[in-house]
């Protein structure tokens, strides 16, 4: 373990200092989408958010946990402790030791946080062909892009793109190729020239490959992904090993909404933005606040200054 | 002493006799003589200063409720931010305001690179001001580890791993730097200890700065020391009510960030926590260290890269005795100004490098920026001391400059020269 960190970190020292040649694959850029909590004066939509809940209560949640969310926080959404205890009254949580030493099942209570799928990393890998799927509570901050990213990953598989999407990607990804296949050849030919002298003297050495034309990208076959990942048109390196996830008609919702992908969609990335940032209502009203007597404060100091200074000069 | 101090209260009369801080405040804040013309730029050394305490107060708090445990640390942060009363407000001040210090302390030196401040008889006070921002950057650096999300781990992984360049003794000082033979608890424990301490120890720096700076008071936008007290004006309350301004616009550019883009300046793998087992696509420092970042590694040999990059800071040390001009002010100096303009083009270009992945475009760049860095300091500004003709420089402060004084900005300067 120890040498083993001791290796990545040279690694990432060489990375780093650019003598790596390793580049991660990167996707492309997720639009930018309007939310309601978008802007200085945006505050996340309640019902919204309820709806994101289910969505993840009743789709995601079986791969991914959630552990800095406890059931009390579900407040935020406009659940009345009633329906806080019934949501939590949903759940099992192993409690303990008892008075005899033994660990138990209870139902969960609202100070309670939101169980996890799965027993531990090499169980949720087990079961997931490998790949861990990350915990959600901060999900929205830890990647570039926040929600408009979610958004676009979760309607960012191959049936569910533009065209115009996909087309783009092959564009960059045939060029991508050329560009190195054009390296490919160049570091070839002068290889095969050092080997063309030295064979002259030694029979010996192996004839250097020539290096094979990639081909243009026309189709998602051709990115040559793994099995086990399906195409997603914003996930770096563009395999993701979590198949979608979402489509038209995967939960029901009681409020009327038309329960599409790009709804599903949007409402969970805005649970897992509120999730990853609770505060943010309060932070944006306490910043209007802070502003305007800021704005006022610094007024008055300038009109102080131009006046006490005016004799000076 | 207490001969100058205003007062009829008899109790501040009786300890001020005995121990005359009363005195020394009135000498240091409210009847300092300060030069009448300084500009704005004069208000950033008050803004680090306020930066500084406001840094001291949320760290305070946030240290009572971190747990530097590498099992605890992330989840206690998100804790301060979830659960504590007002813990996301203290978290983010504290965040943000780390980076509107080196905004702060960035324009302070800058200002003093382009009026000459750290020359005669100023170069102490300077080369405090550079030990100022040595322990700042240790200090933050070992702040960003704190939180222990990918990013604080990766970051400190590679920059104590420098240390392993120096030949023979390069990895055990590493290893003694890490207490182990990795990153791991031991390491988050003295970078805890140590950035609580750092911060007083910069505090105490800061004073002995005031002190070096209250020796000869403030430079000024004309380069020239003031003459008499029709240059002056007592500081309070002429900068007090300026400075107060200014740190009215400083709270608003701050205010916008803390409310509203908290984390623009933060890196998004800072929230997903510390996994030695996974490597960041780009391991990449916070923005204020991203010139030094790229100096680093625009030389492909690591040692030198890691020389270079300390001796990026440590030359600004010597700076008084390679800048040989005898005029402080750019204002006065026509071909100087223009090359103080294209080294802050060029730390900015630095800046950008640092963040672009080393290799094509950027590396170039990068090492052509590395190299004029160096040759600024090196050969333009001992150059520059000789070849260049100053302006004429004005009699006084309040005096406006005399036409065809050529002469006599030589005599100006003279006195200078020689200290
Ligand atoms: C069958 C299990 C499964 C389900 C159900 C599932 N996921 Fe995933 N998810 C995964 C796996 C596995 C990964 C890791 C993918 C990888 O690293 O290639 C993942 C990754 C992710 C990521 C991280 C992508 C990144 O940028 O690293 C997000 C966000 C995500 N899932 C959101 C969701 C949401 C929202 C839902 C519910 C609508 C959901 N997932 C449902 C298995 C699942
Ligand atoms: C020179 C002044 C200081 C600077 C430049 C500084 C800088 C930083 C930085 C950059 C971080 C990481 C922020 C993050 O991403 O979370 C941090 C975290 C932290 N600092 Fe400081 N700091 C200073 C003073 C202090 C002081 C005086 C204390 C306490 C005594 C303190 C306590 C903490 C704690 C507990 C954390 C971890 C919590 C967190 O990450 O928010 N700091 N500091």
């Amino acid at each position: 373990m120890k040498k083993f960190v001791l290796t990545a970190a040279a690694a990432a020292v060489t990375l780093s200092l650019g003598l790596g040649t390793a580049h991660a694959a990167e996707a492309i850029k997720a639009p930018s989408k309007s939310w309601s909590f978008s802007g200085v004066f945006g505050t996340y939509d309640q019902a919204q958010l309820q709806r994101g809940y289910q969505v993840y209560k009743e789709v995601c949640s079986s791969c991914h946990g959630m552990d800095l969310i406890a059931f009390r926080n579900l407040a935020d959404l406009g659940y009345n402790e009633d329906e806080l205890k019934a949501l939590a009254a949903e759940y099992e949580v192993t409690d303990g030791p008892d008075d005899d030493g033994e660990m138990f099942d209870r139902t969960a209570r609202l100070s309670d946080y939101f169980p996890s799928p799965f027993p531990n990393a090499k169980a949720a890998a087990a079961s997931n062909g490998g790949a861990i799927p990350p915990d959600l509570s901060l999900v929205a901050k830890a990647r570039v892009g926040g929600p408009d990213y979610l958004y676009a990953l979760l309607t960012g598989y191959e049936e569910d793109v533009s065209a115009d999407v996909l087309q783009s990607i092959y564009e960059t990804e045939t060029h991508k190729r050329e560009v190195q296949y054009a390296a490919d050849l160049e570091a070839y030919s002068v290889k095969k020239a050092k080997y063309d002298e030295a064979v002259k003297t030694d029979s010996s050495l192996k004839e250097p490959k020539m290096p094979e034309d990639p081909g243009p990208v026309e189709s998602v076959e051709d990115l040559g992904l793994p099995d086990t990942s399906s195409f997603n048109a914003y996930f770096p390196g563009y395999g993701i090993a979590m198949a979608a996830p979402l489509a038209d008609e995967s939960v029901e919702y009681s409020d009327g909404t038309p329960a599409t992908l790009s709804n599903h969609a949007a409402d969970v990335s805005a649970f897992m933005m509120w999730a990853a940032e609770p505060s943010m209502d309060q932070r944006k009203q306490m910043g209007i606040k802070v502003i305007l007597f800021l704005l006022v404060f610094t007024g008055i100091l300038y009109a102080a200054k131009r006046k006490c200074w005016s004799d000076v000069h | 002493m207490s001969e100058h101090l205003k007062t009829n209260n008899a109790v501040i009369k009786w300890i001020d006799h005995r121990l005359p801080v009363f005195s020394m405040m009135n000498e240091t804040m409210i009847d300092y003589p300060a030069p009448k013309n300084l500009n704005y730029w004069w208000n950033f050394g008050s803004l680090a200063g306020l930066a500084l305490v406001v840094m001291i107060v949320t760290g305070i708090v946030l240290a009572m409720q971190y747990t530097a445990h590498v099992d605890y640390a992330f989840n206690s942060v998100e804790r301060i931010m979830r659960d504590v009363n007002g813990g996301w407000l203290v978290r983010y001040i504290h965040m943000n305001m780390a980076s509107f210090f080196f905004i702060a302390v960035f324009i302070h030196m800058f200002r003093g690179l382009y009026y000459g401040s750290y020359k005669a008889p100023r170069e102490i006070l300077w080369m405090l001001g550079v030990v100022i921002l040595l322990l700042m950057m240790a200090t933050a650096f070992m702040g960003y580890v704190l939180p222990w999300g990918q990013m604080s781990f990766w970051g400190a992984t590679v920059i104590t791993n420098l240390f392993s360049a120096f030949p023979l003794i390069g990895e055990s000082i590493v290893t003694w730097l890490w207490g182990g033979f990795s990153v791991d608890n031991p390491t988050l424990n003295r970078f805890f200890a140590l950035h609580y301490l750092l911060p007083f120890v910069i505090v105490g720096v800061v004073a002995v700065h005031l002190w070096a700076l209250h020796r000869f008071g403030s430079n000024n936008p004309l380069g020239i020391e003031a003459k008499g007290p029709q240059d002056k004006i007592p500081f309070h309350p002429y900068y007090t009510v300026k400075d107060a301004f200014g740190v009215g616009v400083f709270l608003l550019a701050f205010s916008g960030f803390l409310f509203f883009a908290p984390n623009f300046m933060g890196h998004p793998d800072n929230y997903i926590p510390a996994n030695p087992l996974v490597t960041p696509a780009h391991i990449v420092p916070e923005w204020y260290f991203l010139p030094f970042y790229a100096i680093l590694r625009s030389i492909p040999d690591k040692l030198m890269g890691v020389l270079a990059m300390f001796a990026s800071i440590g030359i600004l040390f010597i700076l008084p005795w390679l800048d040989r001009s005898p005029v402080r002010s750019a204002k006065f100096r026509p071909v100087y100004k223009w090359f103080f303009w294209l080294f802050f083009a060029n730390c900015l270009l630095l800046g950008w490098v640092g963040q672009e992945a080393a290799e094509g475009l950027p590396l170039l760049l990068g090492r052509l920026a590395t190299a004029y860095y160096f040759i600024h300091f090196l050969v333009i500004l001992p150059l520059l001391g000789v070849m260049e003709r100053p302006k004429p420089l004005p009699v006084s402060i309040s005096e406006p400059v005399l036409k065809g004084g050529g002469a006599l900005a030589g005599a100006a300067a003279k006195p200078m020269e020689k200290a």
